[in-house]
């Protein structure tokens, strides 16, 4: 019997004014799998998210979610999708469980599940901090708390460790291998830390200019493309996924 | 029964009021700062004052009584017992004082100055009026767009032109009126509290919602199945409590210090008070439904705000503008509203009196409330 995939988008377009951000995308994302989106800054990646969320209507094309579509289910699928944003700030004289309990009372979610929450992401000793005074990685752990409140389905993380020093970027990269290890939750991420994509996910889609330039899993991405490194890097360190980006437009994953 | 406290209206209602007295700012200018402004202007309305007058006597030495030669407004000063005082400079004044136990005394200080001198001082605004002899009779120079000269050329010339004699003390035919409701704290305290109303929900509403787009917690807020009338009537309802604890503490104080009352209806005074902070969330919300730029969101505020404090006659009554500008300035909300509350307060009025503005305040919030709903952006 065929499983309705997680996310499936098909030709999917989206401009703003002169700009197409997304030309023709096409996604299946399989329940359960953890999928990253990699692509350098302006390649489409956020209004991917964004129509996959429901917050941006596509021109054209069709995005369903668990087999439902936004216009006719938005009710049903905001219960099961997880969320976080890049750079939400939250209301700075909370403290941290307030602002849990404040967005748990959205799903209907009692105290017990925000202590279980505050627990995966490390923040018990925060809880009666205000938001305000948290550090960046701590407001990330935060919001990523925040997406997993409801146990989603789907949960959809765009660009959450951007602007994080390396131990804090480790710290939510360690929630979501936990994460992955214990629920049923399709992941979608958005980065252009090709180490992110290498380390969490089975899936990884490169995009540019709005279009998938290849996706597959780490292994098929760089065993498909024959890549041409200078002999005397080679030797020295592995292939990487910035490499088959060059390889693929010329420029490094990380130029805006 | 479900717990109350994992309901979102109970959340975002504590989560508002939380927030709303954790900062201090936010306590002292909407609470602590229209008592004190009450109080300073109450103050300085209703307390008897003494006013001091500063004046030229063109000429030298005519305020010392000279051996050969007698100097009209010399004679006057010392019939008056004026007495002579020496400034540190080593200048000669005389204080002539007009004692009024009603309106304060009013106490002149006469000083010798050339005519140049005098222009000097006036333009610098240390003088009120210069006096001159000519002919044998004392000559007044002042500005007469002054009221205070003007005023001082009354008493003045009312004392003098009776030979300087003090018939009867002054101001024995004057009755002041303190009764409550025609002084002047009991035409402003009204006005603060609806001016409390619209600024707060300008502010604690419009602003509030803008920085929230702003900082994209909307956007997070709204990928939740949150209720979005929920999100809104939260922020609504408990500003509208922070309006009825300013309001009620002002009142309080305006009460102990000056004896203010509400003459009319209690009831009457209620409805009108919901009444006026549906008004003013409805244009609070309007404001707010479309920017994400707190810049614009200021700007949009004080556009709507500043010409209402202005002409609404929140400090002094909006008759004093053009008469042809009074119709359109009595259909201002604030002025609705201030209106209002003053007529309760100090008229005595009730829901017959009240009824129509009640219904106007709260029909166009309501309107401009669901134009706002209508034009919200959540993104």
């Amino acid at each position: 019997m065929e499983t309705i995939p997680a996310i499936e988008v098909t030709d999917v377009h989206k401009s703003f004014k002169t700009v197409h951000a997304v030309r023709g995308i096409n996604l299946h994302i399989e329940t359960g799998k953890f999928v990253a989106i990699l692509g350098p800054n302006g390649a489409g990646k956020t209004t991917l998210v964004e129509m996959i969320e429901g917050i941006q209507v596509p021109d054209s094309g069709t995005i369903k979610i668990m087999g439902q579509t936004w216009r006719e289910n938005e009710d049903q699928l905001r219960k099961i999708i997880g969320l976080s944003l890049q750079e939400t700030h939250f209301i700075d004289k909370l403290t941290l469980w307030e602002t849990l309990r404040l967005f748990a009372s959205f799903f209907t979610i009692g105290a017990d599940r925000c202590e279980e929450v505050l627990e995966m992401v490390g923040l018990r000793e925060k809880r009666k901090a205000y938001v305000v005074n948290l550090s960046g990685g701590q407001r990330q752990r935060l919001a990523l708390g925040i997406s997993i409140l409801n146990k989603p389905k789907i949960l959809l993380l765009d660009e959450p460790t951007t602007g994080l020093d390396p131990n804090a970027r480790r710290e939510i990269w360690a929630i979501l291998k936990k994460l992955k290890e214990q629920q049923h939750t399709s992941l979608i991420l958005t980065t252009h830390y090709m180490e992110e994509a290498e380390q969490l996910c089975d899936h990884i889609v490169i995009i540019d200019q709005g279009i998938i330039l290849r996706e597959g899993s780490l292994d098929q991405l760089l065993g498909d493309v024959e890549i041409d490194i200078p002999p005397r890097i080679a030797e020295r360190r592995k292939v990487t996924l910035d490499d088959l980006f060059t390889a693929l437009t010329g420029r490094h994953l990380t130029e805006a | 029964m479900k717990n109350i406290t994992n309901h979102q209206l109970y959340q975002m209602i504590t989560a508002n009021i939380k927030e709303l007295v954790r900062e201090p700012g936010v306590l002292f200018w909407g609470i602590v700062f229209p008592i004190l402004m009450s109080l300073g202007l109450g103050v300085a309305f209703t307390k008897k004052k003494e006013t001091v007058t500063s004046v030229a006597v063109i000429g030298k030495n005519h305020l010392i009584r000279q051996p050969d030669s007698a100097s009209l407004i010399e004679v006057l000063l010392r019939t008056n017992k004026a007495p002579i005082e020496i400034t540190r400079d080593g200048k000669i004044t005389r204080r002539l004082v007009i004692p009024d136990e009603k309106l304060g005394n009013s106490t002149f200080i006469f000083c010798d100055l050339s005519w140049q001198q005098a222009m000097v001082s006036l333009k610098r605004g240390n003088l009120s009026m210069v006096v001159d002899e000519k002919g044998g009779a004392l000559q007044y120079h002042f500005d007469p767009m002054n009221p205070d000269a003007q005023l001082s050329y009354l008493k003045l010339s009312k004392l003098f032109g009776n030979q300087g004699v003090m018939l009867k003390p002054a101001g024995d035919d004057i009755e002041p009126l303190t009764v409550t409701g025609t002084r002047y704290i009991d035409f402003l305290v009204p006005g603060l509290i609806a001016m409390g109303v619209m600024m707060s929900s300008m502010w604690g509403v419009t602003y509030n919602i803008i920085e929230r787009r702003s900082k994209k917690l909307l956007r997070r807020m709204v990928a939740t199945p949150m209720k979005r009338s929920n999100f809104l009537m939260a922020l609504i309802l408990v500003r509208t409590l922070m309006n009825f604890v300013e309001a009620g503490l002002l009142f309080l104080v305006a009460s102990l210090v000056f004896g203010i009352t509400i003459q009319g209806s209690i009831p009457a005074l209620f409805v009108l008070f919901i009444a006026g902070n549906i008004s003013f969330s409805g244009i609070a919300i309007l404001l707010s439904c479309n920017t994400a730029k707190t810049e614009i969101g200021n700007g949009l505020i004080n556009a709507v705000s500043m010409p209402m404090m202005v002409l609404s006659g929140v400090f002094f009554s909006y008759h004093n503008f053009p008469e042809w500008s009074i119709p359109t300035i009595q259909k201002f909300p604030l002025t609705m509203f201030a209106d209002g509350i003053r007529s309760i307060v100090i008229e005595g009025a009730g829901f017959t009196e009240v009824g129509i503005p009640i219904l106007i305040l709260s029909i166009s919030g309501a309107l401009m409330f669901m134009a706002g709903l209508k034009l919200f952006r959540w993104h």
